[in-house]
């Protein structure tokens, strides 16, 4: 007995003694054989019961659920990311590759020409979404990928442009587009 | 040449030898469909659909599986016995196949050719012994149980394959009683006589209820099925005595519980559902106007009514196969104890009684017709009565709970002497 515990705090449950009717057994079996009888033909249960994916599919319920990532334009129609890889540095399995260089638009000063996410790698925590200053990357509710390699499942730049390209109006992006980046500061002019 | 075949149809020896090819490929996709079925009443007791992807309501799924069985790498373990692996399997399969031969299926048939007066038995094989060979051959099945587990060099596996080993051996006892008590009143080992003696009077589930509940229990029993499954639990063993098995192996396994399973209910049906009648009491229906078809299907000699006879077969064993997956989904299975304890404490006594009691009413004299199914019914009361008055059976468990709170109890209250049993 653990310590603390006094004999009257335990409460001796015994199994609950069959009764009579109950000792005969065989009634007991037929009672549950007419019962899974019942629920075999019975059709209602069954289309109750089940969805025929992929015919059909369970209503999504949860639009801030994680899953695959995408690069957000801004109203330009330019990438929105500054090349500031605070997402590289916060991702925690590293499935995130940049590489930046000098933009060839006058407000901003950076931007990627190599942006890549290593979707298999990726454990979906939404920590590169936090970490950007600019709300470029953000994980939409997709999660049904399907890719026949593993090259396959690194999404470069244009895969993730091209996932918002297809995503915007099932999900609009979490805030306006921030422009203007300059060394002063967003808002202000090149 | 249509002569030749005509002789050929004519001899019963060929004609054998027909029936036997032609029975064993429905029988195998019989059994290959048996999957489908069990797979899809289960899903149907769970309120799901079961296979419904390939083909319509999933009827190519056999084929399918099929092709994974073949498909599958085939492998054997480090230190299996090499021949009894390879040869367990095979022993599943065929020797539940081979008891099929002497069921009377489709009764007897006279071709329009033969000279008028003979006929020709719509089986496998007519035998002097006929019950008794289905018997014995489904006393070998238990090889294939023991070897699979033996020769996989795998501790579990010998462990189910020894549960299921005793528990065959202990189901048999009262599969034989139950069997012994039809044999005492008809007198017959033949399984065509004892259908037909059927025909004449009524089935046998209206004179032998008892000894038809035994025989469906302890076939379930035989044939490893739920509640008796324990062998090749998941949760227990793995796979009892099937583990180490992959691909075709492990199909010829999985195919012969399913051929066991229909010739088991092809017996049940033979010895207590009037085989291939399509009602009970049909020569009595027969004076009755309008029913008097159902008469001639029973007794004709003609093809027409030999087609019929085996589908009438078949459908009464397809009817016994869906009791067997029913009961199957309905009940949970029982601890081995349980099981042993069942046998040879249950089963045995009763069986032991209504043969007693069918012998002694066969010593007094021809027995009269309602008086043997009320001396087992009146058996099955007297075990009803004893149930329900005396207090709940304690198993070795509960019994072993009970001491063990007692002498927690004793401890506690700091009373020495307590004795630990």
């Amino acid at each position: 007995m653990p310590s603390g515990w006094k004999e009257t705090d335990v409460v001796y449950v015994d199994q609950p003694e069959l009764t009579a009717a109950e000792r005969l057994y065989l009634p007991q079996i037929w009672g549950g054989m007419k019962t899974t009888l019942r629920h075999m033909f019975s059709k209602a249960l069954r289309e109750r019961t089940v969805i025929q994916y992929p015919e059909q599919q369970r209503p999504l319920r949860v639009e801030i659920y994680r899953g695959v990532h995408r690069l957000n334009r801004d109203e330009q129609g330019r990438v929105a990311c500054v090349a500031c890889f605070m997402c590289e540095t916060a991702c925690p399995a590293h499935c995130i590759h940049i590489e930046g260089a000098p933009s060839p638009w006058p407000d901003r000063e950076k931007y990627p020409i190599q942006f890549d996410i290593d979707e298999l790698r990726c454990i979906y925590c939404g920590m590169c979404e936090e970490a950007c200053p600019v709300d470029a990357i953000e994980l939409t509710p997709e999660f049904k990928l399907v890719g026949r390699s593993r090259e396959e499942m690194i999404f470069d730049k244009e895969k993730l442009l091209m996932v918002f390209d297809q995503t915007r109006h099932m999900k609009p992006r979490k805030n306006p587009a921030i422009t203007g980046y300059t060394s002063a500061g967003p808002g202000g002019p090149a | 040449m249509v002569d030749a075949v005509r002789d050929l149809l004519a001899s019963q020896f060929a004609f054998s030898v027909l029936f036997i090819c032609v029975s064993l490929v429905v029988i195998l996709t019989a059994v290959a469909y048996c999957i489908l079925a069990e797979r899809k009443v289960a899903a149907w007791v769970q309120d799901r659909y079961g296979p419904n992807r390939v083909g319509p309501w999933g009827l190519l799924q056999p084929i399918a599986d099929g092709v994974k069985m073949f498909l599958k790498e085939d492998f054997r373990p480090a230190g299996a016995d090499t021949v009894l692996f390879y040869v367990a399997p095979v022993l599943a399969l065929v020797v539940s196949l081979i008891g099929f031969v002497v069921l009377p299926l489709g009764g007897d048939v006279r071709w329009p050719w033969m000279p008028a007066g003979e006929t020709i038995a719509v089986q496998g094989a007519s035998i002097d012994i006929g019950v008794l060979y289905l018997l014995a051959v489904g006393s070998i099945t238990v090889y294939g149980v023991v070897l699979g587990g033996w020769s996989s060099n795998n501790k579990f596996a010998f462990y189910g394959s020894m549960r299921s080993a005793a528990q065959m051996l202990s189901y048999e006892v009262p599969m034989g009683l139950a069997i012994l008590t039809v044999l005492l009143t008809m007198g017959e080992l033949r399984l065509e006589n004892l259908v037909k003696a059927q025909i004449g009077a009524t089935w046998n589930v209206l004179l032998h209820p008892v000894a038809f509940l035994l025989l469906l229990t302890t076939s379930l029993a035989e044939t490893n099925r739920a509640p008796f499954d324990l062998a090749e639990a998941e949760q227990e063993l793995v796979g009892g005595y099937h583990t180490e098995y992959s691909s075709m192996k492990f199909a010829m396994f999985f195919l012969g519980e399913y051929a066991h399973i229909i010739t088991g209910s092809g017996l049940i049906v033979a010895l207590f559902f009037g085989g291939y009648e399509p009602v009970p009491f049909t020569r009595l229906l027969a004076g009755v106007t309008g029913f008097g078809w159902l008469h001639w299907i029973a007794v004709s000699t003609s093809p027409a009514a030999m087609l019929l006879r085996l589908a009438v077969f078949a459908v009464k064993i397809a009817f016994f196969v869906f009791v067997f997956m029913w009961i199957r989904w309905t009940l949970p299975r029982f601890r081995f104890d349980q099981l042993m304890r069942l046998a040879w404490k249950g089963l045995v006594p009763v069986g032991m009684t209504i043969v007693v009691i069918q012998g002694t009413l066969l010593y007094l004299g021809r027995p009269v017709h309602w008086i043997t199914p009320a001396a087992e019914v009146a058996v099955l009361l007297a075990l009803a009565a004893v149930a329900m008055l005396r207090p709940a059976a304690i198993t070795g468990r509960q019994a072993s709970l009970q001491r063990a709170d007692a002498a927690e109890l004793a401890r506690a209250l700091g009373r020495t002497g307590a004795t630990f049993n």
